[in-house]
């Protein structure tokens, strides 16, 4: 399975309900490496290890055939708070 | 990069996982027990533990050698760190992801508890969430006094 920065942005909407994500392929085009900002109000009222693990959950089978992989989660109201834009 | 070094002495890491254990040659979904108490022993062999890929002096991946850094400018007291490179030692790699659900490496342990990889570790470092938590596990170089009496008077501005 390869994975892209599209379809992977589809996954994270998809199973997170996340109102914006942001994928970043870092890893020079072999798709080993991504950098995620996902904004969802799943992640309300939870820490960030609580987050991760959600995150880790839903992503497991994607996460365990790249080689790295680094996420930023918000809530709705701490990513406007910041200055994020709703997609 | 260098400033771990100057502060936590090389020596003062281990490196390994002991003990060793001989290799199965079958493919385990889930982690024998025997595994599982190794982890479990490694965890709770120091009060900071970090499963990394590399040594500290070596790391062999960018967010280990993030980690290690941020946890050498916390001032961390290498008498209390260990890490262990999960490199050296497959059934380790493997494990440990199973042992703590945690599904990449580097992995961070203060007193007995995961507190996350390398994401977790540097946002709680930014906000002071680190500090904090190192201060009261009293995992930090305790301050030295006698250094301050050592410095002559002339000196003292």
């Amino acid at each position: 399975m390869s994975l892209t920065v599209d379809s992977l942005k589809q996954i994270i909407t998809d199973r997170l309900s996340a109102v914006v994500a942001e994928v970043e392929d870092v890893s020079g085009g072999c798709g080993q490496a991504f950098v995620v900002i996902i904004v969802s109000d799943v992640f309300k009222g939870k820490n960030k290890l609580m987050r991760h693990r959600l995150v880790n959950n839903a992503l497991k089978d994607e996460i365990a055939v790249i080689h790295a992989f680094t996420q930023k989660s918000f809530t709705v109201e701490e990513w406007e708070k910041q200055g994020g834009k709703l997609a | 990069m260098f400033k771990l070094f100057n502060r936590i002495p090389k020596s003062s890491f281990r490196s390994g996982f002991q003990p060793r254990l001989t290799y199965q040659p079958v493919s385990i979904r889930f982690i024998s027990t025997e595994i599982k108490d190794a982890i479990q022993k490694a965890v709770d062999s120091s009060k900071i533990v970090l499963f990394m890929k590399g040594t500290p002096e070596f790391p062999q991946c960018g967010f280990s050698r993030a980690s290690i850094q941020i946890l050498g400018q916390q001032g961390v007291d290498p008498e209390k760190f260990a890490a262990y490179n999960v490199l050296e030692d497959q059934e380790l790699r493997e494990g440990i992801k199973e042992f703590s659900n945690w599904p990449t490496i580097p992995q961070l342990y203060v007193d007995g508890e995961f507190i996350g990889g390398c994401d977790i570790i540097m946002s709680m470092a930014k906000s002071g969430e680190l500090a904090e938590l190192l201060e009261n596990s009293d995992c930090l170089v305790p301050e030295e006094p006698e250094l301050e009496s050592n410095v002559q008077p002339q000196e003292r501005n």
